[in-house]
């Protein structure tokens, strides 16, 4: 007889992920560093809010962007105009960043430039709605963009990210008038899982909205 | 392309145990936990798991994946739901958002069964001698 034995494991598949990001948090609060993690579906409106989030608060408080485009330069390069530190994360073919990725960015923050002298770190994750949820980095608060165009079942659709998030940013609100879109049906989506979420409504084209986000943004800062 | 990513964190955390344990053993069946609430498609994570072992010291265990269904509770009725994934998570008699997720959420693994490789060795000649 085939004699087999059984181990009780009970160990989380994302154990060493959360460990790492765990770790990467611990670097962040040292440095009184506040960390978000901008999340969305391709297109949704990342880089364009950290552009219009970078002009307007670089006078206010001191950041860096750690930029998890997936093969390219493209989205870093935009960034870099703002005279703060980009960093570009290789993601490879990954969909997701993961800690151990951002472990690397954190390694060039703190060796290329000065982390005590950083407010916030603004994490931009690869387009994507159904894995960046799923793999922590270190991040204080979870920001997920949902863009009109996606349509208002998206939050149903791809729960984990919208029931994870701290805040919701429902972007390009100027492109509404052309739409068949019902902002309070996105929202009520979202605060049936997620009854917590802070939800502003903006757009970075005409900038309506933004002031509330920069307001939320500041709240966050450690120092 | 996440379950190539899971499968890794998978295998990293089998090698992990294996490292730990004093006899050498052969892995034959591997037990997952995944919550229908979670980004893990259980038939994408199979074949990823059967793609990303071959020629390795897993090829052929078989993985298998017990399905967690989603439960919330309803704070205000006092009761368990099952919000239904992709229409409604509210509670269905009150409409209260669902806020305590009781199961859904797991991506563990449960439990290995194994076999030491002296004991296959042993098997496999008393099954020629019978
Ligand atoms: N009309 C309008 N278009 C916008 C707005 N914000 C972004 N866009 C456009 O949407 C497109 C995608 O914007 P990005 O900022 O590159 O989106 P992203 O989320 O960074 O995209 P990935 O990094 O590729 O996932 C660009 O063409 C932007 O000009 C907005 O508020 N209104
Ligand atoms: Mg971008
Ligand atoms: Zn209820």
């Amino acid at each position: 007889m085939h004699q087999t034995f059984d181990a009780a494991i009970e160990l989380n598949l994302l154990h060493a992920n959360q460990d790492g990001a765990d770790h990467n948090r611990a670097h962040f609060d040292q440095w009184g560093i506040t960390c978000l993690n901008l999340m969305s579906s391709p297109g949704a409106g990342k880089t364009v809010l950290l552009e219009k989030t970078l002009a307007a608060l670089q006078d206010k408080i001191s950041m860096a962007v750690i930029e998890g485009d997936m093969t390219t330069e493209l989205d870093a390069d935009r960034l870099r105009q703002y005279n703060v530190p980009v960093i570009p994360i290789n993601t490879g073919r990954s969909c997701h960043l993961d800690s151990k990725m951002v472990a690397g960015g954190i390694h060039t923050l703190q060796h290329q430039h000065h982390p005590e002298a950083i407010d916030l770190v603004l994490v931009e994750n690869v387009g994507n709605l159904v894995c960046p949820a799923e793999f922590e980095v270190g991040e204080h608060a979870k920001v997920a963009l949902l863009s009109v165009t996606e349509g208002e079942d998206k939050p149903l659709k791809y729960p984990v990210m919208f029931q994870e998030a701290d805040c919701l940013l429902i972007t390009k609100i100027d492109l509404v008038p052309y739409l068949d879109v019902d902002l309070e049906r996105i929202i009520n989506n979202v605060r049936q899982m997620n009854p917590k979420v802070e939800i502003f409504s903006v757009s970075a084209k005409t900038e309506q909205g933004l002031d509330l986000w920069f307001d939320w943004l500041l709240t966050k800062v450690q120092k | 392309m996440h379950e190539t990513d899971m499968t890794k964190a998978l295998i990293f955390t089998v090698k992990d145990w294996l490292s730990t344990q004093s006899e050498k053993q052969q892995i034959e069946k591997i037990h997952l936990v995944v919550g229908q609430f979670t980004c893990v498609e259980p038939a994408s994570l199979k074949f990823a798991f059967e793609v990303q072992t071959r020629n390795t010291f897993l090829e052929g265990v078989e993985l298998i994946i017990k399905d967690i269904p989603l439960i919330a509770f309803c704070h205000l009725c006092q009761h368990e739901y099952k919000p239904q994934i992709g229409l409604q998570y509210s509670c269905p008699d009150c409409n209260s958002p669902m806020e305590d997720i009781r199961s859904g959420r797991e991506l563990k693994i449960d439990h290995i069964e194994y076999s030491t490789i002296e004991e296959s060795a042993h098997d496999k000649l008393r099954a020629l001698k019978d």
